[in-house]
């Protein structure tokens, strides 16, 4: 009996290779292609006056130098801008290599290739740029009010500015309905910039068939459809003639998404010119630099409420740091403006966000992509007011709660994929019942009174959120059986550790009934899968999951359809178990799926013993019809597509027990406690996988992640020396519970999980910290010696008080 | 150029490298062995984690030409002669220790010192072995389960 293998933590397949050295990266490729390195402006905003590579060209070992002048045609105009918004009025993007102006540290101005790294980068270093150094716009406040503009031509540094408004049932606008509420608080929250930080930068190796006129790119991205479009687009070559392959790729948590990346076109537009394979291979510090930042908000926040703590009425107000370009859109302030709703229902709401430039590097989407903003404003909204009215953190979160039989339920906004913001199912009230248990919600206040008995500060903090996962618009599936009896299956869209390659084959595996063993895939290859969109916003396993599903019952009604001919029996009489295809209640009459897919496919030659039972003399062909049918294809094969009606939306509730040391102020996690709920599971052991490295990246965003910009425009921290990010001796141990509401928009009944983790953490732990120490935690990230001044401003005002 | 002769998973190999050669390149570069991955170049990830001499070094904050002579063994050098994989290796599947596997190589280098040292270490001590490999993917509680569980496979084992 085949064991069912949807829902099962089945082990992942693409371990053995990478367990063993066998994984094959981005750097791993192109052994002897040349390589390229990059001069990278040193300013934040100047001028290029000149480029001087005359000492540059007597490096032994250098192929070429290109700047800005050197690119022809579409390769020299503007990066496309990939989201267009209608409220992004002044959008605007880099050019591949800087003309004229750079406007933050690290944008590419001059490309070298040479014969290796070393030989590149020498040469790089004697290139001189001059430049005249203009005055730059750092932090989003600053910016927001600066004569001084990033870009000459956009008026107050204002890329975007986007209000959304939903009025109370009574029709009152939010601004009313907290004017007339029983009581108002209003404050404000910092959140800094931090990053996705793969450990695999980013790379692009290129090779140029001059003899074919065909390109082969691979690219460490989480988009090779798109790249392949945008390449095909920038150089003027026909699609069919470029491929993009995405390989196992080293991490991508967003920063991978945006495409193309100047390197991602420079890179093959050298390989063709020069008619070698040219590679460029990310270092460290030009991750930092010149890819991609995310979170950095300022929040201005007033919400009204009556006794119960139920919201009558909330007005955000959010500057967004853009940094210096827009190729992503303003997806990230839609994101945090219609996601901070989370799993309640509010009165009135009024979201209004400012998109603004600064000379700082771009604002693209980090896993969470937004929302852990969001969930910041209204966890500590949630709080603010418990404390106000002195209820219970939960009761008044409890108050507020979407209920089980109000599904599917409209916020009333617009989201991220441009459709209504409407949650398709849920179960807050046991989520939050189940995490109560998990943590120990009740019994805390005991802990805490013994816990200061023995003089230590501890706190428990909650955190609320709703995720729109599985965003549009579609993806794809093939399924091939081949006459081994393999099933292949490709989908366009990519891998960046979240075990694709198990959880797609689970799914086939079902569905066809055959062993896993049996099943291949392929993910991101532009030559097995040329349509797709990408792997981000928690929509793999939701959108290729679904399509691949869809496909193997194309693949399955069509084999049952033909074993039925074979074994002069009903269709609807047949199950396939274990790669053969049965009649119901007779297991002796079967037909291995092997041979279903042999005579699906009508053969002249005969090249092994299966294809000789398909031939023309092998008796198996009726006469009165021809040998493919009108409307049938040969082969035992099938295509589909997903495309979602709108999102799903997974949620779930984090809470965490810390402890605040008296002397150090340092904060260490004692529990932490996560209720999950993505619908059905596909592979339990991949969802905890996927919740604990994402709260691991919480736990960096809320105590240590921070990209630190000095007045010029420098980024002071650009090394894992400075940039903090948790290793396991700061990531506390994740207990798990799941709850499975599985969405009604799709045929498995699955939401995504890959950002789940992170979410929330920021403010959960906030909430912790708060209740441990009694002081407003209300910026993110906090760091022993930022607790410290809190609590000395904190003793410094109750001492003035008395 | 310096003629250096290292050797790497018991097989004694040459190279010709200049003095600045990063071992970490030698290895991946000069010698294919593409299992040893860099992720930061200043040693604070612990991706590029090789064995030398049977200790954990930073292949890329290590010169090639310092290491001539020397034995070195990286990931790929982990599994038996006939492919079985190390009860190390063996762990990080069953215990789900890894997800893109970038930092992989690093982790399984350093535990498989780690245990060598301290066949049976205690859950502190894990994370102090542990605490100079980064991983951006699993939160390390399932690699601190692998550990735990090498261990056992190792004690079964022996």
């Amino acid at each position: 009996m085949t064991t069912k293998l949807f829902g099962e933590p089945v082990r992942r397949r693409e371990d053995p290779r990478l367990l063993t050295g066998r994984g094959l990266y981005l750097d791993d490729l192109g052994a002897g292609a040349l390589q390229a390195a990059f001069v990278r402006s040193p300013h934040a905003h100047a001028r290029i006056r000149d480029i001087d590579v005359s000492a540059a060209i007597e490096v032994d070992g250098l192929v070429a130098i290109y700047t800005w002048e050197d690119l022809p045609g579409a390769l020299a105009e503007p990066l496309p801008l990939l989201i267009p918004h209608p409220a992004l009025t002044h959008g605007r993007t880099a050019y591949p290599l800087a003309r004229e102006i750079v406007r933050h540290v690290g944008e590419p101005v001059v490309m070298v290739v040479a014969r290796d790294r070393y030989l590149a980068e020498d040469a790089c270093a004697l290139i001189e740029v001059d430049y005249e150094i203009l005055k730059p716009v750092v932090g989003v406040e600053e910016a927001a009010q600066s004569a001084q503009l990033v870009h000459a031509d956009v008026p107050g540094n204002v890329g975007a500015h986007l209000i959304q408004e939903v009025p109370s049932a009574a029709g009152l606008g939010a601004r009313e309905a907290i004017d007339a509420a029983p009581h108002t608080l209003a404050f404000r929250l910092d959140i800094e910039r931090s990053a996705s930080m793969p450990l695999e930068g980013r790379g692009v190796h290129a090779r140029w068939d001059a003899d074919d006129h065909s390109l082969r790119v691979h690219s460490s991205t989480q988009t090779s459809t798109s790249v392949r479009m945008a390449i095909a687009a920038k150089l003027g070559l026909p699609l069919p003639k470029v491929e993009v392959v995405a390989p196992d790729v080293g991490g991508g948590f967003g920063v991978k998404i945006v495409h193309p990346w100047p390197e991602e076109i420079l890179v093959p537009w050298a390989a063709i010119r020069l008619g070698q394979e040219v590679k460029w291979t990310e270092d460290r510090r030009e991750h930092f630099i010149s890819s991609a930042h995310e979170r950095a908000q300022v929040q201005s926040v007033r919400v009204g409420f009556d006794d119960e703590g139920r919201i009558l009425g909330l007005d955000v107000e959010i500057l967004h740091d853009h940094g210096a370009y827009t190729p992503y859109g303003i997806i990230v302030p839609i994101i945090t403006a219609t996601q901070l709703l989370g799993p309640y229902k509010i009165g009135a709401y009024r979201v209004a966000f400012s998109s603004i430039y600064t000379n700082t590097v771009q604002v693209t989407p980090y896993r969470g992509a937004g929302r852990p903003q969001a969930v910041f404003c209204m966890e500590r909204s949630m709080d603010h007011i418990a404390e106000h009215l002195g209820a219970d953190r939960t009761a008044v979160r409890a108050a507020n709660f979407i209920q089980p039989d109000e599904f599917p339920y409209d916020q009333g906004l617009i989201f991220q994929d441009g459709r209504p913001l409407i949650y398709d199912s849920g179960d807050y009230p046991e989520s939050l019942r189940l995490l109560k248990e998990l943590i120990g919600w009740d019994d805390f206040p005991a802990l805490k009174a013994r816990a200061a008995a023995e003089g230590r500060a501890i706190g428990i903090g909650i955190g609320c959120y709703v995720e729109g996962t599985g965003v549009g618009p579609y993806e794809g599936g093939h399924v091939q059986v081949t006459s081994d009896g393999r099933v292949h299956v490709s989908t366009g869209l990519t891998s960046q550790g979240q075990g694709h390659e198990t959880v797609f084959a689970q799914i086939a595996a079902t569905e066809l009934g055959v062993p896993l063993e049996q099943v291949s895939v392929v993910t991101g290859d532009t030559r097995r899968f040329g349509y797709a969109v990408g792997t981000f916003a928690s929509r793999a396993a939701v959108m290729s999951g679904n399509a691949i599903a869809l496909a193997c019952r194309k693949v399955r009604e069509k084999a049952l359809r033909i074993a039925a001919e074979a074994l002069e029996a009903d269709p609807r009489d047949l199950e396939i178990v274990d790669g053969e295809v049965r009649v119901v209640g007779a297991p002796g009459t079967a037909i291995p799926l092997a041979t279903v897919a042999v005579l699906s496919n009508p053969l002249r030659y005969a090249f092994d013993a299966e294809a000789a039972r398909a031939t023309q003399f092998a008796g198996t062909s009726s006469f009165d019809r021809p040998p493919v049918a009108e409307g049938e294809e040969p082969g035992l094969e099938g295509r589909d597509y997903y495309s979602p009606i709108r999102s799903t939306f997974a949620s779930g509730m984090h809470a965490a027990i810390v402890e605040t040391d008296p002397l150090t102020a340092e904060i260490r996690i004692l529990r932490y406690a996560v209720v999950h709920d993505c619908g059905n599971l596909i592979n339990p052991m991949i969802v905890e996988g996927q919740i604990h490295g994402g709260v691991a990246q919480g736990v960096g965003g809320a105590l240590y992640e921070k990209m630190v910009y000095d007045g010029h425009g420098q980024l002071l921290n650009a090394s894992f020396m400075d940039f903090l990010m948790p290793y396991a001796t700061e990531v506390p141990f994740v207990e798990t519970a799941h709850l499975e509401t599985p969405s009604p928009l799709n045929p498995l009944g699955i939401k995504g999980a890959g950002e789940a983790g992170v979410i929330p953490v920021s403010a959960v732990i906030a909430s912790a910290i708060e209740d441990a120490e009694g002081i407003r935690i209300d910026r993110m990230p906090i760091s022993p010696s930022d607790l410290f001044d809190l609590r000395r401003a904190a003793t410094g005002r109750s001492t003035s008080e008395t | 150029m310096h003629e250096i002769t290292l050797t790497v998973n018991g097989v004694v190999r040459q190279a010709a490298v200049p003095a600045r050669r990063l071992l970490s390149d030698c290895l991946r570069h000069d010698l294919g062995l593409t299992g040893t991955h860099v992720g930061c170049e200043h040693g604070v990830c612990g991706c590029c984690t090789v064995l030398l001499d049977g200790e954990p070094v930073r292949s890329c904050l290590t010169f090639a030409v310092t290491v001539d002579g020397r034995d070195i063994t990286t990931v790929e050098g982990l599994a038996g002669q006939d492919g079985t994989l190390s009860p190390v290796q063996r762990a990080f599947a069953e215990c789900h220790g890894l997800q893109c596997g970038f930092c992989t190589p690093g982790f399984l280098c350093t535990v498989t010192a780690l245990l060598r040292d301290n066949p049976a270490p205690s859950d502190e001590e894990v994370l102090e072995g542990i605490s100079g490999n980064l991983c951006r993917c699993t939160g390390y509680q399932n690699i601190v389960k692998s550990v735990h569980r090498a261990a056992e496979i190792m004690a079964e084992e022996s």
